[in-house]
């Protein structure tokens, strides 16, 4: 490029504008051209205050740590003892989330299943209903009863080992979903009971009750339908985490499954996710309060999303009042998504291993969210079982290191007192103090 | 998020029975709303008089000589009955804003509850079995009434958050649902000068009814126009001296029942809440339509400015 | 005939008590008296008995049912027979909203008025109405049969799929993507095989067919005021 024109002058450098990004850009010619939003899957991709931003403090002098190899440090965790005679026994805290066959692959699924109970944890069904395979690899299933009601089988509810009521998703609070034509295969469509091939709309409300008064006689139904015995859980997106806690539990949930921003979905608009929603880091402390003023903290299980990718995380969560987490995307990851090893083909998708998210188009390279045979089979259930429950395990280490290091013999003992914040958000978010001070924005009797 | 009950009688053999026909309406709606409970009666007409129904969280000291006291600030005779935390101020007609003043002046804590010739409204936070028994609902006799069982969704649980709202003199409001564009109306009203107490979604909704009447609607064109002002979902039950009525939303997905009788027009969230109503193997029952206003008055021949729909 | 009386036995021990009934059970027949708009009553049943519920229902009445025939001798109330699979369900009176939401199977006969929302998200169910339907009915409504032989409200079969709906009287208003569809000699039979299985006397001559224009079935930014 010329450094100068022709009279001598100097050029401005070229400069991008921090509004109208290349991102940006890109986005408004994709409009331009296909008059369609955005869909794709995961989680918001933006950055948000996040549990990176807390830190444990460790004990020293004043607290006193347990020895690592000999000093239990317990994980387990009873989910729905409130009201169902057979309430959920985990050996860890950390749960496999919804996600539906349909999204994933049948092998998928059952690699979940697999995984979560070598390592003495549940997973859960998703939107089109309970498969064979996932059922018959899964000591404890959760079954979803969803706004779609795709694949809804009472025979099913009856072999849940718990029922979980989805009201929201992290990634589009008050939305429903669109699974686009593409991956409505024969087995899928005849399970949703739909044509083969066209888009698949998913429902944002109930079809059958609305709000926290129906929600209670809802709740009622599945109890009298399962006679009382499995635990029914309520899954809300971060929206208004204490108040949506609260009604779910005065509507009679024995769980509550609280799902932030950076929760997976299958599919819906990037609009949705990116725009939508609260970060998982601020809606604990407000649902962990509406547990606590109505004297259920404990009682009713907090099952924590959204974005959980390590033992630290883990550890965090529970440190703010959570009884336990579920995980997605890294459950997917720990399976094979998004793997380097495809870097070629996810290339020729136009896009690149760790960035790649349009799952609803189903030609996933790394044969996991997809319903085409020929990639169904690069994708081996037990071995990715395997790499599952691998997975689970290091986490629980990892959450236990942390628990003994702050002198805990169980993790549900670790306190929002053990965490210091990095930044003035994630202070404010979860109301512990900045490190380094005894203050955070909002604290009660101080000003700023 | 709520149970609603309104029962309107044609029969006036009916009319001593009408608080313990309520109360066991609004009893069987406690699974909608065990958060707080009230009831709006109309009952009691007298000439030359009007009522307002106050309520204290001190009630011992605040009503002591408080029927004196405001009769001395207004000039005029003021009867006083109390019923556990409200005490039914009985005073001369025309003298509502002047004892609105005194009370205020008095600086007592004392809230107005409701306004008006007939109209009588008591509630409280807690079950609604407790509220009932509580103000004796039982034994009231009145000509229609409306009831309501509360499970807050966003705002809080106390006496002002409980339902019902009192709109305008004689007139009060019940809602099932959940309001979303309640903040942004609510500065608007506030801006035209309207008192609003609460962050309460319903209030809001009583509010924007009282304003649009202020302004000359007829209730029933305040209704229609509700329709579309108020965004979110909704079944109001409101009550006027002669009578009651009823609208949903456009969307109508929240529950409600009627039914109608030689001898009663009645409402409920839920059937559960008609059973025990005379009759009610045979009366016509059916759903309200959505976005459309029903209304029931005694007043055979309405005047234009007290019709409604 | 075994009669359980619900203000005495309570709902969870009705409902057990219906659970516990299996294919070859000798008690078929089974009378529910004092309902009084309960909810969930007889939800879940799973064996060829047949239930008789002596007045009018809540919430939920019959739900998920498999194999049982319900007959409710009254008004049902918000979502009965919600995900129907199989089985028949009679209401002699008037259903509320969402009647048979999501049903997969099976009949569902209303001698009086539906509700709002009849039939929403169906998957499979038949639903014959006598009287009228209400608003936003068959909202989503993927496969099944609805009947109706008086009049619908607005915005019937809205976003529907592979359901059909034949109505006698007038329709209100169609909802996105539903029209009006010729009735070939297929649909006669189908219909007078519902009409007859739900014991109503009407001409199929007399009903016009609704279902999808298949215009939403892929997603067209020309259709996006319907989304």
């Amino acid at each position: 490029m010329n450094k100068h024109d022709s009279k001598g002058i100097p050029h401005t450098t070229p400069r991008q504008s921090a509004t109208f990004t290349q991102d940006i850009n890109s986005d408004i010619r994709r409009a331009a051209a296909t008059g369609i939003y955005d869909i794709r899957g995961g989680g918001a991709k933006r950055k948000v205050p996040s549990f990176d931003d807390l830190l444990f403090m460790g004990a020293s002098i004043s607290r006193y740590p347990l020895e690592g190899y000999r000093e239990k440090c317990e994980t387990n965790v009873t989910i729905g003892g409130l009201n169902a005679s057979n309430p959920i026994e985990l050996d860890i805290p950390i749960t496999i989330a919804g996600m539906s066959f349909g999204a994933l692959s049948g092998p998928a699924k059952e690699a979940l299943g697999r995984g979560a109970s070598a390592a003495g944890t549940s997973t859960t069904t998703g939107d089109g209903g309970m498969t064979p395979e996932e059922r018959g690899h899964s000591n404890k299933l959760v079954y979803q009863y969803l706004p779609s009601r795709y694949g809804m089988n009472p025979d099913d509810l009856r072999k849940a080992d718990a029922i979980e009521i989805v009201v929201g998703q992290g990634a589009k609070p008050g939305g429903g979903g669109m699974l686009l034509g593409q991956k409505i295969s024969d087995r899928v469509a005849e399970m949703r009971n739909l044509p083969k091939g066209i888009d698949q709309r998913s429902a944002c409300r109930h079809p059958d009750w609305t709000g926290p008064d129906d929600l209670e006689i809802k709740i009622l139904e599945l109890r009298e339908i399962t006679g009382w015995k499995v635990p029914i859980y309520v899954k809300v997106a971060g929206a208004r985490p204490y108040y949506d806690t609260t009604l779910a539990i005065k509507a009679g949930a024995d769980a509550v499954v609280l799902d932030g921003m950076q929760g997976g979905t299958a599919a819906t608009q990037d609009v949705f996710i990116e725009h939508v929603g609260q970060p998982t880091l601020a809606i604990v402390r407000p649902a962990v309060q509406a547990l606590q003023d109505l004297g259920m903290h404990r009682k009713v299980q907090l099952i924590l999303s959204g974005g959980i990718r390590s033992g630290a995380d883990v550890a965090k969560a529970m440190a703010l009042g959570a009884d336990a987490v579920a995980i997605g995307t890294a459950a997917l990851i720990a399976l094979g998504d998004n793997d380097p090893k495809w870097e070629k083909e996810y290339n020729e998708l136009g896009t690149t291993a760790g960035a790649y998210d349009d799952w609803h188009e189903g030609q996933d390279p790394a044969g996991i969210t997809t319903q085409d045979p020929e990639l169904m089979k690069r994708f081996d259930p037990i071995e990715g079982g395997r790499r599952l429950s691998n997975y689970l395990k290091v986490m629980t280490l990892e959450a236990q290191t942390i628990a003994r290091a702050c002198g805990k013999n169980h993790l549900h003992n670790l306190e929002p007192e053990d965490l210091v914040a990095l930044t003035m958000e994630a202070a404010a978010m979860a109301k512990v103090p900045l490190a380094g001070t005894d203050w955070y924005p909002g604290k009660p009797n101080t000003s700023y | 998020m709520c149970g609603i009950v309104g029962l309107f009688l044609k029969d006036k053999s009916l009319e001593p029975k009408l608080g313990e026909m309520l109360t066991s309406m609004l009893i069987t709606m406690t699974d909608r709303g065990p958060d707080s409970a009230g009831i709006a009666i109309y009952s009691g007409e007298s000439k030359g008089r009007t009522k307002m129904t106050v309520q204290s969280d001190d009630p011992e000291n605040a009503f002591d000589g408080l029927d004196k006291a405001l009769g001395k600030a207004i000039g005029g005779t003021v009867k006083m009955s109390v019923k556990s935390t409200h005490a039914i101020l009985d005073i001369p007609e025309g003298t509502t804003s002047a004892a609105r003043a005194a009370l205020e002046e008095m600086n007592c804590g004392l809230r107005v509850m409701s306004c008006g010739d007939s109209l009588e409204i008591f509630k409280e936070v807690g079950l609604p079995k407790d509220v009932a028994a509580r103000f004796d609902i039982s034994s009231m006799s009145g000509s229609h009434g409306i009831g309501h069982t509360r499970m807050a969704t966003e705002s809080a649980v106390t006496t002002m958050g409980a339902h019902p709202f009192n709109t305008g003199d004689d007139q009060c409001l019940v809602h099932n649902g959940s309001l979303s564009n309640h903040n942004s109306l609510r500065r608007r009203l506030r801006r035209e000068g309207i008192h609003i107490e609460t962050e309460n979604d319903t209030e809001v909704g009583a509010a924007y009814l009282t304003w649009q009447m202020q302004n000359g609607a007829t209730l029933g064109e305040a209704l229609e126009s509700s329709l579309n002002d108020l965004d979110g979902f909704f079944t109001f039950v409101v009550g006027t001296k002669d009578g009651f009525g009823v609208v949903r939303d456009p969307i109508a997905c929240k529950p409600a029942v009627m039914a109608e009788t030689d001898q009663y027009v009645a409402f409920g969230s839920e059937y559960r809440a008609l059973v025990d109503l005379p009759g009610i193997e045979d009366a016509r029952v059916w759903e309200p339509e959505p976005a459309t206003v029903y209304f029931w008055s005694h007043n055979d021949a309405p005047t234009s400015t007290e019709k409604a729909a | 005939m075994q009669t359980i009386d619900l203000t005495e036995v309570g709902l969870r021990e009705t409902n057990q008590t219906l659970h516990a009934q299996a294919d070859n059970t000798n008690q078929t027949e089974w009378e529910i008296v004092n309902p009084r708009g309960s909810h969930a009553i007889a939800c879940g049943l799973n064996a060829p008995i047949e239930v008789t519920v002596k007045g009018s229902t809540g919430y939920y009445c019959a739900g998920m049912n498999q194999q049982a025939t319900v007959n409710i001798q009254g008004s049902a109330g918000p979502g009965t027979g919600e995900n129907i699979m199989s089985g028949k369900i009679v209401i002699e009176g008037d259903a509320s909203q969402y009647l048979g939401a999501t049903g997969h199977g099976g009949l569902i006969v209303v001698k009086g008025n539906a509700s709002s929302r009849c039939g929403i998200s169906m998957k499979g169910v038949n639903i014959v109405v006598q009287g009228n339907i209400g608003h936003m009915s068959a909202f989503m409504g993927q496969s099944g049969n609805l009947v109706v032989c008086g009049d619908a409200g607005d915005a019937l079969g809205d976003s529907c799929y592979e359901a059909q709906f034949f109505v006698q009287g007038s329709v209100k208003s169609l909802g996105a993507d539903c029209e009006r569809k010729e009735m070939r000699d297929e649909h006669l039979t189908l219909l007078q095989g519902l009409l007859d299985e739900a014991g109503i006397d009407a001409d199929p001559n007399n009903f016009t067919r609704y279902g999808s224009a298949r215009t939403l079935y892929n997603f067209d930014v020309d259709n996006a005021g319907a989304y």
